[in-house]
């Protein structure tokens, strides 16, 4: 669509940005101002420059939790991706089903994520829960609050019971929107399963994944409330990802400082990811 | 094998009901039967859990106040996105072109450490502890993500329906309501859905903005798991609760949720 | 190359059709012999495209059958009936380059490479898209797309069938014609069987040798593009072919002679009256009609100049007649006459040519 240059817009985007403003940077600001000092308790700040980011990146704490942060989010989306794009493909695309679907399908989505906590951790005890006794009636020895590959492995399964539905509802709205004459070229052109996703339905759903990768990637590095409620962040600090460091820091030990330098690390290492992977996507499109 | 294709979707979802079910099951559970031993159904069947959050206050004003700053968010962000999304789909001015990028920026905010900054601010300005406030502070990544979606459906309008209704002597703020508003509904429909689902889940900003008076009803929750001892019938059927509103909401949009995905642009 | 035959085709897209109006296809027995340029035509909803998607196999038709080389294919998938279809909109593999594209139905059949580079770039030719090979077809124009789909088509040498769904659509109208010709010129190398299906009669006129016509799922008539201007077979067919379409009077027939307004109508061949029955009207094309002294009494009501030649719109009998006039005619005004040729005037009953005038069959 052709559009009209016009500077006047920002009247009508005004009202947003005073409320973003107030809302983003004001918070933002603070936090800044809390990661070049330090205090001792009433009120009373001196100034730290840059001290807190040094010793942050040296810290050994921060990098494991970094590193079981990493870890965490390339698991997530290395399964959850696939699979949401295999459900999506596997859909019926009409009748009454389509409706029942995505109706359930969406229904995870829409629980308060502490709820989501909650509601695995009944899942998955090994006494109570339905998932701990299967796998303990398997043979195999499971307890999610003692041992951490337990603990991981709930956390995982939990996140992808949570959030591939999104992915699915993304490339499932990708796929629908495909113009039948597409499969009838294939078909004509005798293009096999394999060719028609490769060719047509991957190219196709390109923009819904783009979005689908980036919102997954950036939730997921920022997973707070779910493993919280979940696992405590134990057994140790097996599934302490970076969120839940923080606020021990922040809350635990109120060394806003430290954490405030931590958060802002956290908030250009999302941003940083994001851009340079957004900035790929989108590219590819100009050509 | 293609007849069989129908078992992928079939078996995810039931993937996806089990934990749900279990919930359910344990909410109908006396304590005794939970703590007592492992059943796959309640064999002592009650509703003690649901009529306990039904007589006292503070679990049923959880939920009040849940609806309450679910409802007044949705009402901001769609209200205020409305001109913003207008703007970003008809005309093009320094720094319309990264919208969805701002979008995600304002997600990337870690939310666990931004809640003290949060809370300061809400104290200068005298909100907190008060429905607006949550409201106010979930515009956050609410505004952008409706702003996003509609503008992917008001770019679905064509043009030509502004400059007739110019031409047709209509001001404005007429056009705006009387015309391009009723031509988006769906589109509106579908933000308003996507505000409610994400302000109603969100619980670290709503919980450090509310001590009393508006306190959601996630929180009493775990309130209630760490005081009360592990009242698992109890936190189960509170559960149960706050995944009723989301259910209905989900339902009256169920025809839309697809679209509004596919809309939007990177 | 093959000859295709319809037999008793029909089809609906309910699972249990009842009345008439529930067939999208109605009951359609056809024969195109092998290297034909044919066209479906006729106005949208009117089952054009349902049939084409029959014969190329992505419709199942609900009953009878469809014969490529007296073979049954009705029961085979498009791979197997071995067709090319050119989509309404462009449909190309946005990943691929143009190269790629015009490669993939035969790397999909398993071509060794060097015959398939030979293909690709002898049909390149043939489309001057040459010079493209190795742009990413995405960033082609509608034109530049649609020349792509055909090309896919072209590739496979052992094509039974090409067919065309109204290619033109979302091509701008500057390079419709150009297409156009390509497309005849195409034909006239290649020798393929092809089927077009438009809505365009200019577009149906130009590229078939012969021309479908098909009203609410029913084909109307069969004909060359001289046959159905001389002579429709139904009236809808004077209507929808010609600019403006025929002229159609009621009329009454007596002692084998037409008469409107109780004029006396000269036709080449004489009715008899036991014949007819229904509702009867004459049918007329505005060329074929001439302001004179003495005939059917007329009105003269309004004259458009199109440039080329005049339009005169008349009322006569108590219809609408249009005349084409050229320049250098004088065009009466008020109260006139008007004659009929007699060799291109029918008699229609019940909207069915009967007889009267045209080309001896």
């Amino acid at each position: 669509m052709n559009k009209t240059e016009n500077q006047r817009a920002w009247f009508f985007v005004a009202p947003v940005l005073v409320l973003v403003a107030f809302n983003a940077l004001i918070p933002l600001m603070t936090v800044v101002n809390y990661s070049v000092q330090e205090t001792f308790g009433n009120n009373v700040f001196f100034w730290q420059g840059v001290g807190w980011f040094e010793q942050l990146l040296h810290s050994e704490r921060f990098q494991a939790a970094l590193g079981r942060q990493i870890v965490f989010t390339a698991i997530i989306l290395a399964i959850e991706i696939p699979l949401g794009v295999a459900i999506a493909l596997t859909m019926p695309r009409k009748g009454p089903w389509v409706s029942v679907c995505l109706v359930l399908m969406a229904l995870p989505l829409l629980i308060p994520w502490n709820v989501v906590g909650a509601m695995w951790n009944i899942f998955a005890l090994p006494e109570i829960g339905l998932l701990g006794r299967a796998i303990n009636a398997l043979g195999i020895d499971y307890n999610m609050t003692q041992q951490p590959l337990a603990a991981w492995f709930t956390t995982i399964l939990m996140d992808v019971w949570h959030w591939t539905s999104l992915v699915v509802l993304l490339a499932y709205a990708g796929l629908i929107s495909i113009p039948d004459a597409y499969y009838q070229a294939a078909e004509i052109d005798g293009a096999r399963p394999w060719a028609v996703f490769r060719y047509i339905q991957l190219p196709k759903m390109k923009q819904v994944l783009t979005i689908a990768i980036l919102l997954r990637f950036i939730d997921s590095f920022m997973i707070y409330t779910e493993p919280f409620v979940l696992t405590g962040g134990g057994p140790g600090n097996a599934t302490t990802f970076l969120s839940i460091d923080l606020v021990k820091v922040a809350l635990g030990q109120f060394d806003l400082g430290p954490a405030a330098a931590m958060s802002l690390i956290y908030f250009i290492m999302t941003l940083l990811a994001s851009w340079v992977f957004y900035t790929v996507m989108t590219k590819n499109d100009a050509r | 094998m293609r007849r069989a294709i129908w078992l992928v979707p079939t078996l995810y979802i039931v993937f996806l009901m089990l934990p749900i079910y279990w919930l359910l099951n344990m909410s109908f559970k006396t304590t005794n039967e939970i703590l007592g031993g492992f059943t796959l159904w309640p064999h002592d069947f009650t509703v003690a859990n649901y009529v306990t959050i039904y007589s006292d206050p503070t679990w049923y004003l959880g939920y009040v106040n849940s609806l309450t700053y679910v409802s007044l968010n949705t009402v901001i962000s769609v209200g205020l996105a409305l001109p913003a999304a207008y703007a970003f789909s008809r005309y093009r001015f320094v720094g319309d072109k990264h919208l969805f990028f701002w979008l995600l920026t304002n997600r990337m905010a870690p939310p666990a450490v931004f809640a003290l900054p949060f809370f300061q601010l809400y104290s200068a300005v005298n909100l907190f502890d008060t429905h607006i406030a949550v409201a106010l502070a979930h515009t956050l990544f609410n505004i952008p993500l409706a702003v996003w979606i509609l503008e992917g459906f008001m770019s679905g309008v064509p043009k030509e329906l502004d400059e007739a209704a110019y031409v047709d002597g209509y001001s404005f703020p007429r056009f705006f309501f009387k015309i391009f508003v009723p031509a988006i509904k769906s589109g509106i429909g579908v933000a308003a859905f996507f505000c409610f689902m994400f302000s109603w889940v969100e619980l670290l900003l709503a919980k450090t903005l509310t001590s009393v008076e508006a306190k959601p009803i996630a929180a009493t929750m775990t309130r209630t798991a760490s005081t009360a001892g592990y009242d698992l019938g109890l936190l189960a059927a509170a559960g149960c609760l706050t995944i009723i509103p989301g259910a209905i909401v989900i339902y009256f949009v169920r025809n839309y949720i697809a679209k509004g995905f596919a809309l939007g642009r990177v | 190359m093959a000859k295709i035959g319809l037999r008793k085709l029909r089809h609906s897209y309910l699972t249990n059709p009842t009345v008439d109006a529930d067939w999208a296809v109605k009951e359609i027995d056809i024969d195109w012999s092998d290297g034909g340029a044919y066209a479906l035509l006729g106005p949208s909803g009117c089952g054009k495209t349902t049939l084409l998607n029959i014969i190329s196999g992505l419709l199942t038709p609900s009953e009878g059958r469809i014969l490529f080389d007296e073979r049954d294919v009705t029961a085979l998938a498009p791979v197997e009936r071995n067709i090319a279809q050119v989509f309404q909109f462009p449909v190309i593999y946005d990943t691929m380059t143009v190269y790629d594209n015009l490669a993939f139905p035969l790397r999909n059949r398993g071509v060794d490479k060097a015959r398939v580079d030979r293909r690709v770039r002898e049909i390149a030719t043939l489309l001057e898209l040459d010079d493209m090979l190795s742009r990413r077809a995405a960033g082609l124009t509608a034109d530049g797309k649609q020349k792509i789909s055909m090309g896919r088509g072209l590739v496979r040498d052992d094509v039974n069938v090409m067919m065309f769904d109204e290619p033109l659509t979302v091509i701008d109208p500057h390079l419709k014609w150009k297409l156009r010709s390509k497309l005849k010129e195409l034909h006239q190398r290649v020798r393929a069987t092809m089927i077009y299906v438009t809505h365009d009669q200019t577009e149906a006129l130009t590229f078939a040798d012969q021309v479908v016509v098909m009203r609410e799922g029913e084909v109307v008539q069969i004909g060359t593009p001289v046959e159905l201007f001389e002579r429709p077979a139904h009236t809808f067919v004077g209507h929808f072919i010609g600019s403006p379409g025929m002229n159609v009077l009621p009329c009454r027939i007596r002692d084998g002679g037409a008469f409107v307004d109780d004029c006396h109508v000269p036709l080449v061949e004489k009715l008899v009256s036991q014949d007819v029955a229904g509702q009867l009207e004459l049918g007329v094309r505005p060329e074929f009609v001439r302001f004179v002294d003495d005939g059917v009494p007329a009105q003269v009501v309004r004259i458009a100049d199109t440039g080329r030649h005049r339009v005169v719109e008349t009322r006569a009998g108590g219809a609408r007649v249009f005349v084409l006039c050229g320049d250098d005619e004088v065009i009466p005004e008020g109260a006139t006459h008007l004659a009929f040729d007699p060799a291109h005037t029918g008699i229609y009953a019940d909207s069915w040519l009967i007889g009267g005038g045209g080309p001896a069959q």
